[in-house]
């Protein structure tokens, strides 16, 4: 009815009678080995098919597990939809074996949860659920279901469409609204589009490209946002932010007009917030009200699907809509400046190996293949923003707004899943990659060819960056010990090894570990010195950045 | 740009939500897990079984205000927000109060007070009247104000409930 094909979870007690059906069900179960993975995989198999992800739990720790995934992904607003058992409705309030609230402890975490108290509503339920978690700004979905209102029996009534009274996202956007925004786009000598992941949730990267196109507009990405616009574009200017590129940044801070779409103005992206796009009007598109007006006062506020929003705004300025292109000329010949001058270097060939080097080597040995990368957290993953172009939408897959630690490799699993012929890539550094290291199993056992990239520097590289430039070098609870060896740990599970120590073994690595069959594990003992630049210290406007320093490696 | 008015106002907001279990938690874990205050809350039914209606009382700045309310209606079962603030409304409280009446002057003044201020004396003591004033927060600021030099032993008061003077609701009202 939904179109679900897949349910990634684990089974228990309180679930088991759904788990007797799904044996003889056409759906796929896929058995992650916690449910805090099967809740990424879910996420990870929604954003690149655009279709809600599904898991099922057990009561109890089941439930708990998928906390984190719950949140991760109502923060990226991921449409993903947990179904979790509950004890019997006589049993609930009376701190039963495995009973826990977990509509309560989810109520903050989620778009929205249901406790079904009857067998005859869980139908409907089912339904709303599915409703509520894709439309709108998408997000999170609970439903616990209690055990005897699983095996109950009800005649089946599946609503066709629903509405709720209470509940009605506002996709259309104003007119009114719509002339005044291409009235300052129109107007605007120094534009920038701060393209977010609404871009992306509304599939509205085609209108976006046209708009950029038509006026010249240049375009930077947030994290969530990235392949909403083609990174190889000439009027890319990077992700901005903390870790932003410099002249994305710089082109922020100067410009006169900002178009936010599907952006959310995350703490991460404005830097010290009164400072930020301080010159600049500012255009917001955005389907979540309470996005607008919230970190920053808009001028132009359009609630809206993105899609439908820049449809309207690109058919009001015509096929050729006059601006000036002078002052346009002027302003990308600025940007070209600042890209010059942003420029960041560093050295191939330093030993140990620079770990930028090894996503821009994965670049080359993977362009044109439409690979889907996903990462963990941490130094890995902004490198693999910055260095890592990507054309497409739904191709970049990362934890944003919680930042969650074992996302990565449950993600890449569900993104396989999704879709088995593509390359399917994750990128991880050596501590992210252990907090959900036991899928391994489920990979080698659903035999999905996932390639996972270790970028091995010994440590908690984003909190030991911190920590070298902020905290004296004091480097307390970052350094990791010498941890497992990771080819035979994936040998172990089924997998392929392979590791490189070098920088001429890391071409020879990629290539040969790229083009393995099945699941393969390529580890990069890289320096543990390298940083992330360029940076925007903490409190500082995001035109104020460090730039890159070239650290030599091996001195702590 | 910030977003950073330092004015900070009292504002009655009238939020009708879905009578379902789990609605009001939902409402004021909303609030304050956000960091925002809850200053007083009532609620109950309206004439239609299926609807009820939380009066609550915050403070903050227009901006913080209006991102309550926004995330208030982004909640599921919330089927309006309408600050009243905003509008001509009324609203009242209903306050019980114990107050110290040992001597006839006290109980004198105490019964002319009750008067004044259309109380009841709901039950009397030796030493003490049991009084009930209903009113606007103002008044029964007041009232307590004037009270407490007899000495209060005890004090239990509902939350503000306040309804617009036009019509707010009557879209809702009609679906019923
Ligand atoms: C679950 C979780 N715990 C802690 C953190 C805080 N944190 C952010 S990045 C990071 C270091 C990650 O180390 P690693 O995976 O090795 O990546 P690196 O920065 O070294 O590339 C930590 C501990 C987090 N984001 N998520
Ligand atoms: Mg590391």
């Amino acid at each position: 009815m939904e179109g679900v094909e897949v349910v990634f979870g684990y089974p228990g007690a309180t679930t088991i009678d759904i788990h007797h059906y799904l044996l003889d069900s056409p759906l796929r179960f896929v058995m992650t080995r916690h449910e805090q993975a099967a809740i990424h995989a879910a996420e990870g198999y929604a954003r690149v098919t655009g279709r809600p992800g599904v898991a099922l739990v057990t009561s109890g720790p089941g439930a708990t597990n998928t906390v984190t995934g719950l949140a991760a992904a109502n923060m990226d607003s991921i449409p993903v939809i947990v179904f979790c058992g509950q004890v019997s409705r006589m049993m609930i309030g009376n701190d039963a074996f495995q009973e826990v609230d977990i509509v309560g402890i989810t109520r903050p975490i989620t778009k929205h949860n249901y406790l079904v108290r009857d067998t005859e509503s869980l139908a409907r339920i089912v339904k709303e659920a599915f409703y509520v978690a894709t439309t709108g700004r998408p997000g999170s979905v609970l439903v616990d279901l209690p055990k005897d209102v699983i095996s109950g029996q009800a005649e089946f009534k599946y609503p066709g469409k629903i509405k709720l009274r209470a509940y009605q996202p506002h996709l259309e956007p104003h007119p009114k609204q719509v002339a005044k925004a291409a009235e300052l786009i129109l107007a605007a000598k120094k534009p920038v589009l701060y393209a977010g992941g609404g871009v992306i949730m509304s599939g509205a990267s085609e209108p976006l490209l046209a708009l950029a196109e038509r006026l010249n507009i240049p375009v930077t990405n947030t994290l969530m946002g990235l392949g909403g616009f083609p990174g190889t574009h000439p009027l890319f200017l990077g992700m901005l932010g903390m870790h932003g590129l410099y002249q994305a940044n710089r082109a922020v801070q100067e410009c006169d007009l900002l178009i936010a779409v599907g952006a959310r103005f995350d703490d991460r992206v404005t830097g010290r917030l009164d400072q930020f796009a301080r010159q600049a009007k500012i255009i917001q598109i955005d389907v979540d009200p309470t996005s607008i007006h919230k970190r920053v006062t808009t001028d132009v506020p359009l609630v809206a699907d993105a899609r439908l929003a820049l449809a309207s705004v690109l058919e009001l300025l015509g096929e050729a809509p006059d601006y000036d292109q002078a002052a346009r000329r002027e302003w990308l010949a600025a940007i070209e400046a600042w890209r010059a001058e942003g420029r960041i270097d560093y050295h191939h060939l330093f030993e140990p190996i620079q770990p930028q080097m090894v996503i821009e080597t994965l670049y080359q040995k993977t362009r044109g293949r439409d690979a889907v990368i996903t990462t963990e957290v941490g130094q890995h993953q902004m490198w693999t923003a910055q260095y890592y172009s990507f054309d497409r939408p739904r191709r970049f897959l990362s934890s944003g707004g919680l930042g969650v630690m074992g996302f990565g490799l449950p993600a890449a699993m569900g993104a396989q899943v999704a879709d088995p012929e593509a390359l399917v890539i994750c990128v991880a550094g050596d501590g992210s990659i252990l907090m959900n290291i036991q899928e391994m199993v489920t990979i080698v056992e659903e035999k999905l060819p996932v390639k996972t990239i270790i970028l091995n520097n010994g440590c908690l590289g984003m909190v030991r960056q911190w920590q070298q430039l902020f905290y004296h070098q004091r480097y307390a609870n970052t350094i990791l010990g010498p941890g497992p060896d990771f080819v035979k740990l994936a040998e172990a599970f089924g997998a392929k090894g392979f590791r490189a120590v070098t920088p001429e073994e890391v071409g020879p690595v990629l290539e040969r570990g790229l083009a393995a069959d099945g699941p393969v594990v390529m580890e990069f003992i890289v320096c543990q010195q390298a940083l992330v630049y360029p940076m925007v210290a903490a409190g500082r406007e995001i035109g104020d950045m460090l730039p890159y320093v070239a650290e030599i490696c091996g001195q702590d | 740009m910030e977003n950073g008015a330092k004015v900070i106002f009292r504002h009655t907001l009238s939020v009708l939500v879905d009578n379902e279990p789990g609605v009001l938690a939902r409402v004021t874990s909303l609030i304050s897990g956000r960091g925002f205050n809850i200053e007083s809350l009532s609620v109950a039914e309206t004439m239609d079984a299926k609807v009820s209606l939380i009066t609550l009382i915050t403070s903050g700045s227009p901006p913080i205000i209006e991102q309550i309310i926004k995330q208030l209606r982004k909640l599921i079962n919330v089927i309006k927000v309408v600050d009243l603030t905003e509008d001509d409304y009324v609203e009242k409280q209903l306050v019980l109060v114990k107050v110290r009446a040992a001597g006839q002057g006290d109980r004198s003044e105490l019964r002319s007070l009750c008067e004044i201020f259309k109380g009841k004396i709901l039950d009397v003591s030796s030493k003490t009247y049991t009084m009930e004033f209903t009113g606007n927060e103002k008044k029964i600021r007041d009232i307590l104000i004037l009270l407490d030099e007899f000495g209060i032993e005890e004090q239990v008061s509902t939350g503000l409930t306040a309804m617009a003077r036009t019509r707010m609701f009557k879209k809702e009202r009609k679906s019923a």
